[in-house]
């Protein structure tokens, strides 16, 4: 049973989302870094896609100097202070501090880091100058996500002029439509970008989706482009009921909530399809949007689960519950609404997963999240020439980040397939580099 | 089951653990409290002439979230009437009549040292103890360290004391000196019963980088003040320990700086310091820390068999020699428990670039655990010491323990390094890198 009651106002909203890693006070903050061993060749660093140098700023954070702590989390990851906050850090830098091997609680890393980047946010501490004339080249973003930004704050440090093109109306990608409310408020992330963009000054041209052909001539006009779009929609299971009104992909569904909150409608007997992070959010959001049972339903057992351990065991505080090795086969609903899933009993036999006969049930519900990945956005990518995908239709780029048309440099989602937030920006900001390279030495090369 | 009470220099006290004089003794009120709480004996706060103080007086040296690691103060003597405080003195006495209760002097003149003596044996203090220390503001008027310093003027005014006095005489000793043993022999040779030390050690604590003032600010002035709390200890040890094994040096001594818990008192005591005397640590945690101080003082002596407190006094003083008495054969080497090991690598950074290359990291970057090199290890401890891992480095003995060589028995055979480039120096076939080899490895670098 959900512990949640239906938020009906925005105080209610932020109370049933609140902050799972809150910012810390300035004296949790000094504690907190007081006990940083400063390893050498530190592990945190290491665990990090964006490569923070951890031990230094969190010695700056010691020492009062948080200008000093934030510029050194900036200069390696552009999305400083959100990473902090979404960061799957048990599994990246506080998995690796050395205190875990002590059964000393590691570091609060992701924390100190918010910590240090929210006091430059909040203060506008001016950090970086970009040169003052621009070296008359221009590059094309398109995406204004964690890999788009990254990449254009690399560039806009580089000389270029930079436009991004983002498709809906507000930028950060999937760090503003996709993360759970309680781990990044709108408000941290829009503070952030605002606090990027005056300091870069790039331009970032909203409701503005390439989709045709002309589009993609005009932007060949700039002297390269960078794709960072993220992934599409839900993919869709091929199962009868399927398109009902109330059975919402996961993504679509976290974006929903994302924008309008407590406005967001959610039923009363939720099941949430999947097995991954964004399933286990989209269990956790709707028990706090105050559904009065919430069942995270997966093909195989709770082991084999992709979602991390810590994001299960948050959805289970929230209320929600694990029905395991049960694959859906009708979404059983009439015109006006969905009154259950049917399911059938699913086994692993020489690790191949098969159905059990005559296990057929139904589990009633009246709103159904599917959280089986997102698609690929095949049809944009289509339009550009030369442009190659692998067998997952993810976009094939090479240690430069650049694609199979060396125009474009491509990162984030789009290259992998769906990773975090810290795995985008770290490929933005590399690309930026080797677009520059290849504008500035030597195209041969490539 | 240990008994605590000592007698020191003919004071009597239920334990060894005295205030030492300092504000936590400005009051009888202070005092009483801190009697009830369970301390032997106090050094009244410094009775004389009384000052006027300034406001603002102390400063703290902060290591990251240790407060108080070091303290220094410029605070003068008392600033209350002499007579208020004979009169709290003699009330006391009147409920803690087992208690000692020593009163601090500084005054100037052979008058007026002989009027304050016998002012406080008349109010009922257990003993005196003179103020030769205080290194701020006093000694500017010829008193405090300025006759601590100056061995004859130190003499001198003792034995205008000890003339009158008929009760025990501390000298307290300043560690504003480079050889402390002089004025500790200028006490004894002037007649005094037992020498305290150290007094606090002349400093600046902090400087206030917004205001360009040091600190403590006062009407955005500052001035030198005096350095005491835990990270004064080490010198403190020091110079307890060069009074007691001075030659001829027989006095009791009652050891001053930096003591907070039970372990530090033992070390004092262990030092050749019949009694101890604690004044940070109280400023900073109340009059409660003696339980600690008791409770583990007490369990040690149990441990160890001792049965009174002077079965203690200067324990270690016999293994405490001059490094020429140290022997040169003597070889230890670190090993480290792979067992224990965290992988911080902070001992192979440590002895990479602070020490004697003598640690290496695996050519698997999977495995954080660092091994000891030991041909290239002198056994220096740095690596043990940096360790944040308890007994996971730990120092082994290499030698077989039959040879015995010291400097000074080289220096009598005359196998010491004598030239410039000696063959017999130590470090003569000790491994170092060419200086080259530094700019091989620059995996720090960022990017």
């Amino acid at each position: 049973m959900s512990e949640y009651k239906i938020p009906t106002t925005e105080t209610e909203f932020e109370a049933n989302f609140s902050a799972k890693k809150p910012l810390m006070d300035k004296n949790e903050a000094f504690y907190e870094s007081s006990r940083c061993l400063f390893c050498y060749d530190a592990p945190c660093i290491k665990a990090c896609p964006t490569s923070i140098d951890i031990p230094l700023f969190i010695r700056q954070i010691n020492t009062n100097n948080l200008d000093g702590a934030a510029k050194t989390i900036y200069d390696s990851n552009y999305f400083g202070h959100s990473c902090g906050q979404v960061c799957p850090t048990d599994v990246l830098c506080e998995g690796a501090c050395v205190y875990n091997h002590q059964d000393v609680k590691a570091i609060e890393i992701g924390r100190l880091q918010a910590h240090a980047t929210n006091h430059v946010i909040q203060n506008d501490k001016k950090l970086y100058t970009v040169p003052e004339k621009t070296n008359g080249k221009k590059v094309a973003i398109i995406g204004s996500g964690a890999a788009g930004i990254a990449c254009a704050c690399e560039l806009r440090m580089l000389g270029y002029t930079v436009d991004v093109y983002e498709a809906k109306e507000k930028p950060s990608g999937l760090t503003i439509y996709g993360i759970a409310p309680y781990k990044l408020t709108n408000q941290a992330v829009l503070d952030e970008m605002n606090y990027l963009q005056k300091q870069f000054g790039y331009t970032i041209k909203y409701n503005s989706p390439i989709h045709s052909q002309a589009d993609i001539l005009k932007l060949e006009e700039y002297d390269a482009i960078f794709i960072g779009i993220g992934l599409g929609n839900t993919s869709t299971l091929g199962i009868k009921g399927e398109n009902h009104a109330d059975c919402i992909g996961a993504t679509e569904f976290i974006e929903v909530l994302r924008m309008q909150h407590h406005k967001t409608k959610v039923g009363k007997k939720v099941i949430v399809l999947g097995g991954g992070n964004t399933a286990i959010d989209a269990a956790s959001e709707a028990a706090r949007m105050g559904a009065e049972k919430v069942i995270l339903a997966y093909r195989r057992s709770k082991e084999e689960m992709s979602g991390y351990d810590f994001e299960y065991d948050l959805a289970k505080k929230s209320g929600a519950v694990g029905l395991f090795n049960v694959a859906p086969v009708e979404i059983i609903a009439s015109a006006e609404k969905i009154t259950g899933v049917k399911f059938v009993k699913m086994q692993t036999v020489n690790s191949k997963l098969e159905v059990i006969k005559d296990s057929e049930f139904i589990e009633e519900c009246d709103m159904v999240i599917r959280a089986t990945g997102q698609l690929k956005q095949v049809g944009f990518l289509n339009l550009i020439t030369d442009l190659k995908l692998d067998d997952k239709d993810r976009v094939i780029v090479n240690s430069k980040f650049q694609t199979t048309n060396p125009k474009y440099f491509a990162g984030g989602d789009v290259i992998n397939g769906g990773k975090e937030v810290v795995n985008a920006a770290a490929d933005g900001k590399v690309a930026a580099r080797e677009i520059h390279l290849m504008l500035t030495v030597d195209f041969k090369e490539f | 089951m240990a008994n605590l009470s000592v007698n020191f220099a003919g004071i009597k006290s239920p334990n060894p653990f005295w205030l030492a004089s300092a504000p936590p003794t400005n009051s009888g009120y202070q005092i009483m409290k801190a009697f009830d709480a369970g301390w032997g004996g106090a050094v009244w706060k410094t009775l004389g002439v009384p000052v006027i103080n300034v406001s603002s007086r102390y400063g703290a040296l902060n290591y990251r979230d240790t407060r108080m690691m070091g303290f220094n103060n410029i605070e003068l003597i008392t600033d209350r009437p002499l007579k208020d405080n004979l009169r709290e003195i003699e009330e006391v006495k009147k409920y803690f009549p087992n208690n000692a209760v020593i009163a601090s002097l500084m005054v100037e003149t052979r008058e007026q040292w002989h009027q304050i003596v016998k002012d406080v044996e008349n109010a009922g203090a257990d003993g005196i103890e003179l103020n030769f220390g205080c290194p701020h503001g006093m000694c500017e008027r010829g008193m405090g360290s300025a006759v601590g310093q100056d061995p004859v003027v130190l003499q001198t005014i003792v034995s205008w004391v000890m003339e009158v006095a008929k009760i025990p005489v501390i000298v307290k000793l300043t560690p504003n000196i480079s050889h402390i043993q002089d004025p500790a022999n200028a006490a004894q040779a002037g007649g005094a019963n037992a020498v305290s030390l150290i007094n606090t050690i002349q400093s600046v604590i902090n400087v206030d980088i917004d205001n360009f003032v040091p600190t403590p600010m006062v009407d955005g002035k500052s001035t030198n003040g005096g350095y005491c709390g835990p990270a004064v200890k080490p010198i403190a040890l020091n110079m307890v320990k060069n009074v007691a094994l001075e030659p001829g040096f027989k006095l009791p001594i009652s050891g001053i700086g930096g003591v907070e818990n039970w372990k530090d008192a033992v070390e004092f005591v262990l030092m050749g310091s019949s009694t101890v005397q604690v004044c940070t640590a109280a400023m900073h945690y109340g009059f409660g820390i003696i339980r600690e101080i008791t409770s583990g003082f007490e369990r040690y002596m149990d441990e160890k068999g001792f049965k009174t407190v002077d079965e203690m006094v200067g324990k270690a003083l016999p293994q405490t020699k001059h490094w020429e008495e140290l022997n040169l054969k003597y070889k230890v080497v670190a090993e480290i428990n792979e067992d224990k090991c965290i992988g911080c690598q902070l001992c192979y950074i440590a002895c990479e670039d602070g020490a004697h290359q003598a640690i290496g990291l695996s050519s698997d970057a999977d495995n954080r655990k660092p091994h000891i090199i030991e041909e290239n290890c002198v056994g220096c401890n740095l690596c043990s010491l940096v360790c944040p891992v308890e007994n996971c480095i730990t120092m082994v003995r290499r030698d077989d323990g039959k040879q015995h060589l010291t400097w000074k028995e080289r220096t009598e055979q005359g196998t010491i390094p004598t030239t410039f480039n000696d063959e017999l120096a130590g470090g003569l076939h000790h491994w170092v890198p060419e200086p080259a080899d530094a700019l091989k490895n620059k995996t720090l670098q960022k990017n």
